[in-house]
Formats: structure tokens, C-alpha cells, sequence
């Protein structure tokens, strides 16, 4: 018994390290090979999180819904939905300069933020979405669903690590990081910054709303209050800083690192005295600022530095 | 007429007076540091609890209790600095930024241990508000919060203009290159500017905690109208930040003004006005109003 309960802590942990991932692959995509700095990735997940519960889930009464698609059907709206935005987003905003650029996107999270809490007939406001189903939900049952859930999870880490990286490989990625380190050299060669930029930021919109849409599926329960926006954006970037931006390898090994190391900070301030239990959580969001700092400080390339892909098959075309 | 005065201009200035004392140190610390500054609103925070430790330990009323919350708070800032920004200046900005966005997540989870997340209050109880003329009615914190930060811009205006830290400051900002080969000390004016900017927001910061209540998301909530606003004054130029906090202010509250009985924009979605003000400038006229630093 105890041995299974460790076990069935580990699927957990697992699960939410995986979605973890595929937003920290995302912002791979934005940052690490385009260097877009989005500090709006909360407002991405939390699209793809609403357009998955509302397609999915059974009949609700106060606002629209009851569209009871399968999971799939639900992902594929997410993605549209959050593609359309951030293709929308992205035409204004993307060639602003980094600092520039991170100011609209906390503006333009807030202004989701602001949408789902107040337009009640879309997203039921502060009382959020219930009924959404797991895949496979009619299947399995108990806890070969959390089993199941598990293998899914990372089924679309690897497919999104897949697909990032063969656009690392591929000469639309090799633009890409000629625009981010040399934009001035890159036009000149006739690139299309803007295009670039703008299809970058896209792409990585989509796979955060698949990742919203993840844990909407892992929850069955989505309200503004299920996730805190700041802590899903930080943490993504405490990620990807520690794991090695520009590395996809990196981005899931730093996905895993500090969601294992959030995690444990939470069995540490459980060892506190019961007075201080209550704020255990803010013990572990100052301990995760600080390791960010000493990451920034001492080991700024992360865990898996960035490398370029091998050269030889260009040289011999 | 006299309800938009009383419901929605005054208290939009008293709003852009909260706004301009935080716009100042972005402004300044964008302008000199050439970084955005994520945690200021969260500075703005740390003042407001310093003053309401002040309150509750040696009874003052919260004005008095300024000068510590921004003494304490200038403090903390210069601390930050040495900490956590200076080891990277020499980096690309980008990675301040960064470290500036944990500082935030710092401040506020430092001061949810240090004081729990229940709102306070400095002054219970309801302040009935003074009436001119018969029909004018202003609260008194209100013209107590327009009166301080009226005589600060005058100050700062002062000190920009004819103190010599003031004039070093307002060089740097314009070309810190050609500031430095003038023979200038960068780090003492580095210094000042987060002494300036730390205690202009815990002035800020204790002005909302009387205009409304105090709470550990206080300042991070003023963020966006803030950035907007040194961005409508121009980088780097902090009376421009005054009078864009004072614009951004005053037009989240009387954009819901109803016109002839309907309200234009919900009162739920103001704050969404600084931002789209933010854009357009980011967009058309990223200068400013008073012709600011492009970074």
C-alpha cells in the first residue's frame, strides 16, 4: 500500500511535469529560438483551458456549453482559437523590443484574465467550468486512468518535443536564430523578420493552449482560481533558464528539475511549525525566486546549453 | 456635472497622483538603469506594510508613518540592487528583466510570511467627505493624497533641475556613455536612483493603502498603469511619468463615465484602458508625450 501510494505520487507528479513541459517547449520555441520574451503565457494556457472545457464538457446552466466533442475535437479548437490570437497578438506586438514586449503580453494576459472573470455567459465568470472529461474516461477507470492520463500527457510532450525539434533543425530555424542574434544582418540576407517573429509566437501560443487544455482534462474543473497565472508563467521561465534556453532537451529536463524541486519544497515546509503551515506556500514561492536568481547569477546557460544542429548535411548538399 | 467631478474626476486624480509617485521610479530607473522594472509595484507593497508595522507599533496616524515606510523601503531597494541586478548589468537587459520579474515574486511572498494576506486598513471607519459650495464633495484623503504628491513633483522638479545628483542623473539618462567618459560616478547615481525610486513608491504605496485598503497584491496590480504611464511621459524623463500617471489615471475612471445613461465601457473592464493606451504608445508613438529615450 504505501509502496503504491509513492507510486501513484510519482504519476502525479509526472502528469503536472509534463504539461509543465510542453509550456516550457512553447516558450523553447518563443524565447529560446526566437527571443520572444512572453510574459503572458498564462493567458495562452488559460484559452486553451476554457476552449477545452467548454467544447467538452456536458451541459452547463449558466453559460454556453454542453458541446460534449471528444477530447481531440477540444484540443484542435484550443490551438485554433489560441492560434488566431496570438497570430492577432503577435501582428501588433511582435516587433516590439524585449522589455517592450513583455509589458504587452503581462497587458494582454490581464485582459483575458479580465474577460474570463467577467463574461459570465462564456465562461460561468468566477464559478469556472465543471464536467470536463479525461480521455478515454469510459475505458479505464480508477487508477489505471491516472496511469493512462500519464502516457498521454507525454505522448504530446513528445510529439510537441518532435515537432520543435525538427523546426530547430530545419533552415526556418536557423533564420530564426540569425533574427535573434543578428536581425540587422538577417534582413539584410532578405528574411522576413516580422513574417518569422510572427509564425514563431504563434506556434508557441498554440502548444501553451494544448498544455492549458491538458490540465483542464487532468482538473475536469477549470475556474480563474484552479491556477495561479503568475506562478504558471514564472515557473515556466525558472524552467527553461535552468534547464538551457534554445535546448528542447533542456527545456523538458528543466520542466522535470524544478517541478521536482517545487514539489519537494512542499514536503520540506511541511516539516514547519502548524503556525506557520498556513503560509507554506508562500515559503515556497520565495524559495523558488531565490533559486531563480542564483540560476540567473551562476549558471545562466542552464543545465543543457544551447547548441547548434551538426552542419555536415549542408556541407555536403 | 457636479457627480462627474465627485464620483469620477477627483477620485481619478487621486488614482493618477498613486500612479505618477510609482511612474517616477520606472521612469527613472528605465531612463538610467536601461531595464523594465517588474517589482517596483511590489516595492510600492513592501512601503505600504512598512508604514502599517509603524501604525500598529508606535500608533502613529499613517502620514506620519511615511517617512519610515520610505526610508525602510529606500533600504530595500539599494539592497536589491546589490543583490540581485548588479551582478548582471554588464549582461543584456533581457536578463534583469528577468531576475527583476523573481524579485517581484520575492517582495510579495516575503511579505505574505512577514504579514500574512489579509487586507488592512489604516484607519477604520468611514470618513465623511468635506463638502465646498454645497455641492463639491472631496474626501479629505484624497486631498491629502493630491497635496503630497503635488508638492513632490514640485520637489522633484527642483531637485532635477538644480541639485547636482539631480543633473547627474538627468545625464546619464540622456547618453550614459558620454556621462561616464565626463567623468560622472555611475554607482552613486545608481544609488540615488533607486533611494528616489524606492521612496517615491512607498509614499505611493501608502497613498492607495488610505484611498483604499492594503493588500500583498497591491502594487502588483499598478503595475501595467504604471509602465503605461512612464511610457506616456517618455523613458527617462520623471515629471513626463507624473503627468502620464496623472493622464492614465484619470482616464480609467472617467472612461466609465455614462453618457447619457449608458455606460460606454464597464467599470469591470477599466483597467484594461491602460493598456490599450500602453499599445497605441508602444505602437505609434513610443517617445512619449515629452519626447522620452526610445530603448
Amino acid at each position: 500500500m504505501e509502496l503504491s501510494g509513492l507510486f501513484f505520487y510519482f504519476v502525479s507528479f509526472l502528469t503536472m511535469a509534463g504539461i509543465y513541459a510542453v509550456i516550457c517547449l512553447a516558450l523553447n520555441i518563443q524565447w529560446g529560438f526566437g527571443g520572444l520574451f512572453n510574459a503572458g503565457i498564462a493567458g495562452f494556457y488559460a484559452i486553451g483551458a476554457y476552449s477545452a472545457a467548454i467544447i467538452t464538457s456536458t451541459a452547463a446552466s449558466n453559460n454556453v456549453g454542453g458541446f460534449q466533442q471528444s477530447i481531440f475535437v477540444g484540443m484542435a479548437v484550443a490551438a485554433v482559437i489560441a492560434g488566431l490570437v496570438g497570430w492577432g497578438i503577435a501582428r501588433l506586438c511582435v516587433s516590439l523590443k524585449s522589455d517592450y514586449l513583455a509589458m504587452a503580453t503581462i497587458g494582454i494576459a490581464e485582459i483575458i484574465r479580465l474577460i474570463i472573470v467577467n463574461e459570465e455567459w462564456l465562461t460561468n465568470g468566477s464559478l469556472g467550468v465543471s464536467n470536463i472529461p479525461r480521455p478515454f474516461e469510459g475505458v479505464f477507470k480508477g487508477q489505471t486512468a491516472e496511469i493512462v492520463f500519464v502516457l498521454f500527457v507525454w505522448m504530446i510532450v513528445l510529439l510537441t518535443y518532435f515537432i520543435s525539434h525538427r523546426l530547430h533543425k530545419s533552415p526556418w530555424g536557423r533564420a530564426l536564430r540569425a533574427i535573434r542574434d543578428n536581425e540587422d544582418a538577417a534582413e539584410s540576407i532578405g528574411k522576413d523578420t516580422h513574417s518569422f517573429r510572427t509564425q514563431t509566437f504563434v506556434i508557441g501560443a498554440i502548444f501553451m493552449a494544448l498544455a492549458g487544455a491538458l490540465s483542464a482534462h487532468y482538473f475536469k474543473y477549470f475556474s480563474p482560481d484552479a491556477t495561479e497565472p503568475i506562478l504558471i508563467t514564472f515557473l515556466a521561465w525558472v524552467m527553461l533558464i535552468a534547464g538551457g534556453s534554445g535546448n528542447n532537451k533542456g527545456a523538458i529536463a528543466g520542466a522535470l528539475i524544478v517541478w521536482a524541486i517545487w514539489s519537494m519544497t512542499e514536503i520540506l515546509t511541511g516539516f514547519l511549525p502548524s503556525e506557520w503551515a498556513t503560509r507554506s506556500s508562500y515559503m515556497r514561492m520565495l524559495l523558488i525566486g531565490l533559486f531563480l536568481q542564483f540560476v540567473l547569477q551562476r549558471y545562466r546557460s542552464g543545465l543543457l546549453p544551447e547548441r547548434a544542429p551538426k552542419l555536415d548535411k549542408l556541407r555536403r548538399s | 456635472m457636479i457627480d462627474f467631478i465627485n464620483y469620477y474626476l477627483i477620485p481619478g486624480i487621486t488614482l493618477g497622483s498613486i500612479y505618477a509617485l510609482g511612474a517616477v521610479g520606472i521612469s527613472m530607473i528605465f531612463g538610467i538603469l536601461r531595464f523594465a522594472h517588474f517589482a517596483h509595484g511590489d516595492l510600492m507593497t513592501t512601503g505600504a506594510y512598512i508604514a502599517l508595522t509603524a501604525v500598529w507599533t508606535l500608533g502613529l496616524p499613517a502620514l506620519a508613518a511615511i517617512p519610515i515606510a520610505v526610508v525602510g523601503t529606500a533600504l530595500v531597494a539599494v539592497f536589491l540592487d546589490k543583490a540581485f541586478y548588479k551582478p548582471l548589468r554588464d549582461l543584456p537587459s533581457i536578463y534583469t528583466v528577468i531576475a527583476s520579474f523573481g524579485v517581484a515574486l520575492i517582495l510579495r511572498s516575503a511579505i505574505q510570511l512577514l504579514w500574512g494576506t489579509d487586507s488592512q486598513v489604516y484607519v477604520v471607519g468611514f470618513q465623511k467627505p468635506l463638502i465646498f459650495f454645497d455641492s463639491l464633495r472631496i474626501a479629505l484623503r484624497h486631498m491629502q493624497i493630491i497635496a503630497f504628491t503635488v508638492a513632490i513633483a514640485i520637489t522633484l522638479h527642483f531637485f532635477l533641475s538644480y541639485s547636482k545628483t539631480g543633473k547627474s542623473m538627468r545625464a546619464v539618462a540622456d547618453d550614459p556613455e558620454l556621462a561616464r567618459i565626463a567623468g560622472l560616478d555611475t554607482e552613486k547615481i545608481v544609488r540615488w536612483t533607486w533611494i528616489i525610486g524606492g521612496g517615491l513608491a512607498a509614499i505611493g504605496g501608502v497613498f492607495v493603502g488610505l484611498d483604499t485598503d492594503i493588500h500583498t497584491n497591491l502594487g502588483w496590480n499598478l503595475l501595467l498603469p504604471m509602465f503605461a504611464a512612464a511610457l506616456l511621459g517618455g523613458i527617462g524623463r520623471p515629471l513626463g511619468a507624473m503627468l502620464g500617471g496623472l493622464i492614465i489615471g484619470v482616464a480609467e475612471e472617467i472612461c466609465t463615465f455614462p453618457i447619457m445613461d449608458i455606460e460606454i465601457i464597464s467599470p469591470s473592464y477599466k483597467s484594461a484602458i491602460a493598456f490599450i493606451i500602453m499599445l497605441a504608445l508602444l505602437l505609434f508613438r513610443p517617445q512619449g508625450l515629452l519626447k522620452g529615450r526610445v530603448l
